[in-house]
């Protein structure tokens, strides 16, 4: 079923291609249909997994290149099961919104379809070369995408774009080989897998360096502080599907890889970079945040809030506890429905007018009430309001993280000050008052179209806010055995309460 | 299911609002507001007749990890908070669809009202602190949207965003705490907490979180020195005014320091400084009601004093009396705000006091009303604020030492109290009328008198729940207050008589002073207000606090933000990788004279990241 699932969107980018060229009307409508099979099949994932289980589900393997140990190996846990649905819930949201593009409409379904492919295979791939393969996949179209649909500067956007990954990459692919090696000089044989690689012993300082290799490819899709610049520019530049995948799915790439390999198979070299890694999350979330105040463009405020929302999933990441890893899990989630709806909605401003600049608007909520109510939602998810699910994911890092960094997660916690004052602040000037400007006064509202590609990111806020055991039953395990698995193998202990069994929930022996 | 009825009321609302039409979709969230409170009296019964316990119910798991679940506690102190958050907003719903009869958004404005008070019992029924900080935040989402209602006007949306701003600043205070009470507690719920308390807690540590309790509860209840937002937030909607910025939300405070009343015990220092920012607050507060000209302002700064009593009362550990006050004070400051309203809407949309008086003749009820309101607030016995007022001031000058001092403020303020409210009702409603001739000012509609009338009784009789003689309310909330060492009044008929003495003579003062020196003819009054020179002025512009914050904080922390965005985002860090990449290019460049194309460049690093891991590797396993 795994491999369906990456196969189908790849199946839908060809089913796209065979449309003839004259038929452009049909690109759309088809390309979007088409990328309901994977939606759907995302949902059936979800109800086949069993909830309240840590390890890999649903698991297929075959090996591709016995020499080499490399075998195409799939699975999925609660860390990779969010983030999968997520894709397939955004890739037709996506291709849905991007009706103002009409140069190679074509191409551009296909090479949205096939990235899809790829982010799907990213968060399934167990094998560690697949998983670098499909890394690699990724970028060709997304480079394509911010290139060929991007605003005025996308070249230089997507040059930077790609060798910034692409910079990572390298040193991540030869972790990858030395880890292999590492393994075939252990084991006897070379080997890929996932699981097999994290009963290697390997010796303290050939650890860290890999650890630092990995850290740094995924700190830069993070992207974390001082690696962050490549965001603004890609936002700024990307078309709104490109800007919505591109936050929602690809910066959780980084995060994802945090957690998976650089926790799952550098546990003592984990614990060594705590100070390192909490240290630049904190100053992630406060740098982001100050400079997000003063940008003019909407979107690049959006982007640099990014940047300051990830350096919470960073911080609970390394905060090696139970509240701030599962807190990390959801916030993934989070910040692509909040962050991606943001997107969406400065799109269809965008789509509209035809600027993003914050100064251009003034007045909006007045001729455009639903838009206005649907952005001031977000902007209070995005905030953490509680009862949204921005909130589930802050609060837990920063409570989760206290235990164990509570300095950390004191000046953290003014990232939510920050986050109040930038997005509040754009609101007044873009919504409030009464709109001046000539152009501003005869904008249409949401239509039937936007208000169903909106509907389910509003309602996932609210049911993540309120009812968040949907996903904790899934992510808690797995969070929980990576912690086990660090306790294990290193002297670290959590400390209490940083384990879910050191917390006192009332109702037990009441 | 108390806070389910107002819920599902927005959530209808929100909906169907607009078809349902004007009156109709106000009566309904009305009868919501009006059904949680049966319900709220219903359940709460057995609590009057002493013999039910508190009671826990979960409704589900929420965030496990860090011990929160969503939980109701239902105890004497819920109790009464529900029953005053009910009952007095049931009432001024009721007034709402008088007041807001005609504008456009009607239906819109109940939705958020509904989902206030929603909010509001989350905020007092919340069984630990996870839920409490969710209701906590949820009104200050719900005081943003109201106090915005009009966002068309940029004032309005601006105090809107002040106002959701400092409390978060307050909130920064609130979440530490939260994180410091995980951290010692292993858990969130109040049953883990305060029953634990004394166990687990140092003093230092009660000393710590409840001082950060405090900064939260001073951005939520207004006091020094994040009182700032409270005043602008009278640009929402009268009725707002009343409901959160009197009765409700900005006593959540309280509540919450009520609530933590064992951890604050643990700690020497916690309580006397809560007392001190409150007696400073209301004494601060007062002075600069004294010379506002704007009707709602003088009521904004009355609330703040207001509320500073009940810090000073919940501070010295009188918690029943700070409780007691704020139960009189939703009363009758309820009844002012929504006179005030009542006015305001006579005089069309008139709220400089310089251009009303003589309205008596007008408005009776109105101004009948707001007569019992400004006895009420000023301390005149047998009404309910000289009741609760003198409960805290007793308590005061019972614990002595540095709360003696605390005790002499108090007085002060009372003085200060009755004289502005009574220069207010003078200026409103004696003398010469002063308005333009074109305004023809009327009696308010039923719908919003009858209100008015309901709350003049509630702040007449309202005192009888716990007098040194009858002590009701002590008795009801006792059971919320197991194990604290509560501070009391002093015992005996004397004492009484003479603080009470003291108190009252404090407040007739005041009243007196401003009677005589206002009611005279404009000019001689101006004169009056003049004579304080630049102190008046200084008053006027309650001490220039917003201009001070503006040019100590706001503005430096933009440049910063500016400076770091434009001067060290951009060309610093950015420019170091660009500095890189054209490196990178004329490397290339050189080595192949041709087109450094993409794919290529790629390749080449990528190559070469694999050759030096080969080399690498060789080199290792040499």
């Amino acid at each position: 079923m795994l491999t369906a699932l990456i196969v189908m969107p790849a199946v839908a980018a060809l089913i796209v291609a065979l449309i003839p060229r004259q038929r452009s009307e049909l690109f759309l409508p088809i390309g979007v249909t088409v990328s309901m099979a994977p939606l759907a099949l995302a949902g059936y994932l979800f109800v086949e997994f069993t909830a309240g289980e840590a390890g890999f589900q649903l698991v297929e393997r075959t090996m591709l290149y016995a020499p080499w140990g490399f075998s195409w190996y799939l699975g999925v846990d609660g860390i990779s099961l969010p983030l999968v649905i997520l894709t397939a819930l955004l890739v037709p949201i996506s291709l849905a919104a991007s009706v103002a593009i009409t140069h190679r409409l074509k191409e551009f379904v296909m090479y949205t379809l096939l990235l899809e492919a790829g982010l799907i295979g990213v968060f399934l791939a167990l094998d560690l070369l697949l998983f670098f393969v499909f890394f690699e996949a990724i970028l060709i179209p997304m480079y394509f995408i911010i290139g060929i649909w991007g605003g005025e500067r996308r070249i230089y956007a997507a040059v930077k774009f790609f060798l910034y990954t692409a910079f990572g990459s390298a040193l991540m692919m030869a972790a990858i080989i030395a880890l292999a090696v590492v393994a075939g000089r252990e084991a006897g044989a070379p080997t890929f897998a996932y699981t097999d690689l994290l009963d290697l012993a390997i010796d303290q300082s050939t650890s860290r360096w890999l650890f630092a290799a990995f850290a740094l490819a995924f700190a830069i899709k993070v992207p974390m502080f001082p690696l962050h610049t490549w965001l603004p520019d890609a936002h700024v530049e990307a078309p709104t599907a490109g800007s919505v995948l591109l936050a929602a799915i690809l910066l959780k790439l980084g995060t994802y890889g945090l957690v998976r390999f650089n926790l799952g198979l550098f546990p003592q070299a984990s614990v060594d970079f705590v100070p390192i890694m909490a240290a630049l999350a904190v100053i992630g979330i406060i740098y982001g945040a100050v400079v997000a105040i003063v940008q003019p463009d909407l979107k690049k405020l959006v982007a640099y809030s990014s940047v300051s929302h990830l350096g919470f999933i960073v911080l609970g990441t390394f905060a090696l506890t139970s509240g701030g890893l599962a807190g990390g899990v959801i916030q993934n989630v989070n910040h692509g429905i909040t962050t991606g709806a943001l997107f969406l909605l400065v799109g269809m401003i965008y789509d509209r007018r035809h600027t993003k600049q914050i100064a251009d608007f003034g007045g909006l909520q007045k001729v455009m009430p639903a838009y206005g109510a649907v952005f001031l939602f977000t902007i209070f998810a995005s905030i953490g309001l509680p009862g949204l699910n921005g909130f589930i994911g802050e609060f837990m890092v920063l409570i989760g993280s206290f235990p164990a960094l509570p300095v950390h997660a004191i000046i953290a916690a003014a990232g939510v000050v920050l986050a109040a004052i930038y997005l509040l602040w754009a609101y007044e000037r873009a919504f409030t008052g009464i709109p001046e400007k000539p152009e501003n006064q005869k904008l249409l509202d949401l239509n039937l179209r936007e208000k169903v590609l909106l509907a389910p990111l509003v309602i996932l806020m609210l049911v993540i806010g309120l009812y968040p055991k949907v996903l904790l039953d899934r992510v808690q395990p797995s969070a929980e055995a990576v912690l086990d698995r660090i306790e294990a193998t290193t002297d670290y202990v959590a400390p209490a309460p940083g384990r879910l069994s050191q917390v006192l929930m009332i109702g037990e022996g009441e | 299911m108390v806070i389910a009825l107002p819920l599902a009321s927005a959530t209808f609302l929100h909906f169907f609002g607009r078809r349902i039409g004007e009156p109709r979709a106000g009566y309904l969230a009305t009868l919501a507001v009006a059904g949680s409170f049966a319900l709220g009296l219903g359940a709460g019964l057995p609590f009057f007749s002493g013999g039910a316990h508190a009671t826990v119910v979960t409704i589900w798991e929420w965030m496990p990890a860090i011990g929160a679940e969503l939980v109701i506690t239902w105890d004497p102190l819920s109790v009464l908070m529900t029953l005053i958050i009910t009952g007095v907003g049931a009432l001024i719903h009721l007034y709402a669809v008088g007041y807001m009869h005609g504008d456009e958004r009607f239906s819109r404005f109940f939705v958020y009202l509904n989902l206030f008070v929603a909010s509001m019992l989350t905020l007092v029924l919340a069984g630990n602190f996870a839920m409490l900080f969710m209701g906590w935040e949820l009104v200050g989402l719900c005081s943003y949207l109201l106090v915005s209602f009009w966002f068309t006007k940029p004032v309005a949306a601006a105090a809107g965003k002040k106002a959701f701003i400092v409390n978060r600043i307050g909130d920064l205070g609130f979440l530490v705490a939260l994180m410091l009470i995980f951290g010692a507690f292993h858990t969130l719920s109040f049953q883990g907490i305060f029953e634990r308390a004394p166990e687990v807690l140092s003093s230092g540590m009660a000393t710590a979180i409840g001082l950060l309790i405090l900064v939260g509860a001073a951005g939520k209840s207004a006091q020094i020195p994040l009182y700032v937002w409270l005043p602008d937030a009278m640009e929402g909607p009268t009725p707002v005014s009343a409901l959160i910025h009197a009765a409700t939300m900005v006593t959540a405070g309280v509540y919450v320091i009520a609530r933590s009343a064992s951890i604050f015990e643990l700690s020497p220092v916690a309580g006397p400084v809560v007392a001190t920012v409150g007696a400073a607050t209301a004494l601060w507060a007062a002075t600069i009601a004294l010379a506002q000209k704007d009707i709602k302002r003088v009521l904004a700064y009355s609330t703040i004093s207001q509320l500073g009593y009940m810090f000073l009362a919940v501070g010295a550990a009188g918690h029943i009396a700070g409780l007691f006050h704020l139960m009189t004070h939703a009363f009758f400051k309820a009844l002012l705000f929504l006179g005030a309203g009542s006015v305001i809407h006579a005089m069309a949309d008139e709220q400089n006091m310089d251009k009303m008086g003589g309205l008596r003749k007008h408005m009776p009820v109105t101004a009948t009303t707001m007569a019992i309101g400004t006895i009420a607030i000023a301390g005149i016995p047998p009404l309910a604020g000289f009741w609760s007022k003198d409960e805290i001031l007793g308590v005061a000058f019972a614990r002595g030492g540095w709360f003696s001092v605390l005790w002499i403020v108090g007085l002060v303020t009372a003085l200060l109290t009755a004289f502005y409210m009574t220069r207010q009702f003078v200026l409103v409603f004696m003398g010469e009328p002063r308005w333009e001739s074109e305004v023809h000012p009327h009696e308010s509609p039923r719908v919003m008198t009858l209100p008015l009338v309901v709350l003049a009784v509630l702040s007449v009789i309202g005192g009888f729940f716990n007098t040194p003689f009858r002590t009701a309310l002590e008795h009801f909330l006792e059971p919320s207050f197991e194990g604290v060492n509560l501070a009391h009044p002093p015992e005996g008929w004397l004492m009484f008589a003479l603080l009470a003495g003291l108190s009252v003579a404090a407040g007739l003062a005041g009243a007196a002073a401003a009677f005589f020196a206002y009611n005279r003819p404009a000019d001689l009054w101006r004169r009056f207000e003049e004579a304080f020179g630049p102190l008046w002025s200084l008053w006027r512009s309650g001490y220039r606090v917003d201009d001070i914050y503006g040019a100590t904080v706001v503005k430096p922390g933009l440049r910063l933000a500016e400076e770091t965005a434009f001067r060290f985002d951009l060309p610093v860090i950015d420019g170091a990788v660009n500095g890189a990449g054209r490196l990178v290019r004329t490397v290339a460049s050189r080595a192949r004279a041709m087109q450094p194309g993409l794919v290529r460049s790629y390749g080449v690093v990528f190559a070469g990241g694999t050759v030096a891991v080969l080399a690498w590797l060789v080199w290792r396993g040499g």
